[in-house]
């Protein structure tokens, strides 16, 4: 079981989070010139590293808001979470 | 030297001499300082293209690089289950290819992959089910691929073990079978294909690590590894869950993304359900090995991951759904649970292709169904790199399809791989 600390709720077992994925694609800008390459980054290419790993996950089961998870994909360590809007 | 063949006149000569002089399956080679052709990975699929690299196309320099050992990563931690129960042209094809590669494999490899044709049934618990699964099934009969719509009570009779009283959440309604899918002994396959491809000279490098690329102006040279480096014009990489891994020593990025799927058996029990099923309502499927045990399997984890062990959650998850589907599945001990990590592609379908490095060739993107492509990926992975071009088979398994918008899509999931 991964226990998550919830920036708002504080820590909770994994069965209460979904998973969002990559927290570091970026949807191209609206209102601008997007070329397929930048759409293709950004829906299908992903690193997927193995080690550290920013991503998003949503409380699902809680008080429903998105956070970012920094979290190890080899050793399932959690570094640090934090909420939507910021940054490591 | 020939090698040894197998049969029960070797095994009974054998037998007097107390199994004291049967020869290596294959040998433990140091690596050269160059060849034809390098695969990277020693699983099932690169035992495979190795076979059909030597066999096809009489390219037998050839040396399979495997940082861990043969048999160690997904080829031996799977649930042996072999279809071709899809419905798009591109897998249809690809995977009825292969079943026929399956038919003859233990005569082609002298080697018992105890290939056992027990059929599958996917279950349906609604009319919906029951319609989309009629669709299935008609697109995989016109691939000439057999295919059997069941109604509840012809599936009753099949697996009478299943939950068919009234008040369950998911009834059901009946399924679609296909009788020509099955298992094999998965470790047997690995062997098999080792043991066959060392015999036509091809060098078999185990607990050798890629630690990077020789590539200069779009070419590929060699690689670097542990045991030192090894040139060559064409390289193969065929790596599964490290894809990734890999791929950032290449300065690639792919559409794949790295996931932990769990198996488990119970405990042997006397012989009882002759088929693979699977649940309709959920991800769940189920088979008993030869050795009485119930082998069974499901979702992914649900988060990138490179742990090669499970998580609690998603194996209760799983096994509820298992319940559900099979009752008597609660009274059984567990024997063991496992993990492995899955290259899932975002559409669900694989990619073996060329790369915009020329010779550098790649094969990955498997997600559930790795096994049961091993000889058809091998086979066309064999072709793509002899003649540096897709076969027809392997054609829309494009590296650009995800660019150009033609995704084999099977399931309907889009992009959110961990989602099953």
């Amino acid at each position: 079981m991964l226990y998550i600390k919830c920036p708002h709720c504080g820590l909770r077992p994994q069965t209460e989070f979904s998973y969002g994925g990559d927290a570091t694609v970026k949807r191209p800008e609206l209102n601008k010139e997007v070329s397929d390459q930048d759409w293709d980054n950004f829906v299908y290419l992903r690193k997927s590293p193995r080690g550290k790993h920013l991503e998003l996950w949503q409380h699902i089961s809680g008080c429903r808001q998105w956070i970012k998870v920094e979290r190890d994909t080899l050793t399932h360590e959690i570094f640090t979470t934090l909420k939507a809007n910021e940054n490591i | 030297m020939a090698m040894q063949k197998y049969s029960v006149f070797s095994l009974i000569k054998n037998a007097f001499k107390g199994h004291k002089d049967w020869e290596v399956a294959w040998k433990d080679p140091t690596p050269k300082a160059e060849y034809d052709v390098i695969i990277i990975g020693g699983g099932g699929h690169g035992l495979a293209t190795a076979y059909y690299l030597a066999k096809e196309h009489n390219i037998t320099k050839v040396a399979i690089i495997e940082k861990g050992w043969i048999g160690g990563g997904n080829v031996g931690r799977n649930t042996t289950i072999i279809r071709s129960n899809y419905m798009h042209d591109e897998n249809g094809l690809f995977s009825e290819f292969g079943m026929d590669l399956w038919r003859n494999m233990s005569l082609d490899l002298n080697f018992n992959v105890m290939f056992s044709p027990r059929g599958i049934i996917n279950l349906a618990h609604s009319d919906a089910q029951m319609n989309a699964y009629s669709r299935r099934g008609n697109s995989m009969r016109l691939n000439g691929i057999d295919a059997v719509l069941l109604n509840r009570e012809e599936v009753k009779k099949i697996i009478p073990m299943a939950d068919f009283s009234e008040n369950v959440r998911f009834p059901i309604f009946g399924g679609l079978m296909q009788p020509s899918a099955g298992t094999a002994r998965h470790d047997a396959v690995a062997w098999g294909y080792a043991r066959q491809a060392d015999s036509m000279g091809v060098d078999i490098i185990q607990n050798c690590e890629v630690i990077g690329f020789d590539v200069a102006n779009g070419k590929i040279l060699g690689i670097r590894t542990s045991k030192g480096e090894i040139k060559a014009k064409k390289i193969g990489l065929c790596v599964a869950g490290s894809t990734n891994v890999l791929a950032e020593k290449l300065n690639m990025t792919l559409p794949i993304e790295t996931h932990l799927l769990q198996a488990c058996v119970s405990e042997p029990i006397k012989p009882l359900l002759d088929n693979v099923v699977t649940f309709g309502a959920g991800h769940f499927y189920c088979s008993q090995s030869d050795k009485g045990e119930m082998v069974m399997g499901g979702d992914l984890d649900g988060y990138n991951s490179y742990a090669q062990r499970g998580n609690l959650p998603t194996l209760q998850h799983v096994l509820t759904e298992g319940i559900a589907m099979f009752p008597f599945l609660s009274k059984l001990k567990m024997l063991r649970t496992w993990g492995g990590i899955m290259d899932m592609s975002m559409d669900g379908s694989p990619i073996i292709d060329k790369t915009h490095i020329e010779g550098l060739y790649l094969n990955c993107g498997w997600c559930y169904g790795g096994f049961k492509a091993t000889p058809a990926s091998g086979w066309t992975f064999a072709h793509t790199i002899a003649q540096d071009k897709p076969h027809k088979l392997n054609e829309g398994y494009s590296l650009n399809r995800f660019s150009s918008g033609h995704l084999i899509d099977e399931k309907g999931l889009g992009t959110k791989t961990w989602i099953s």
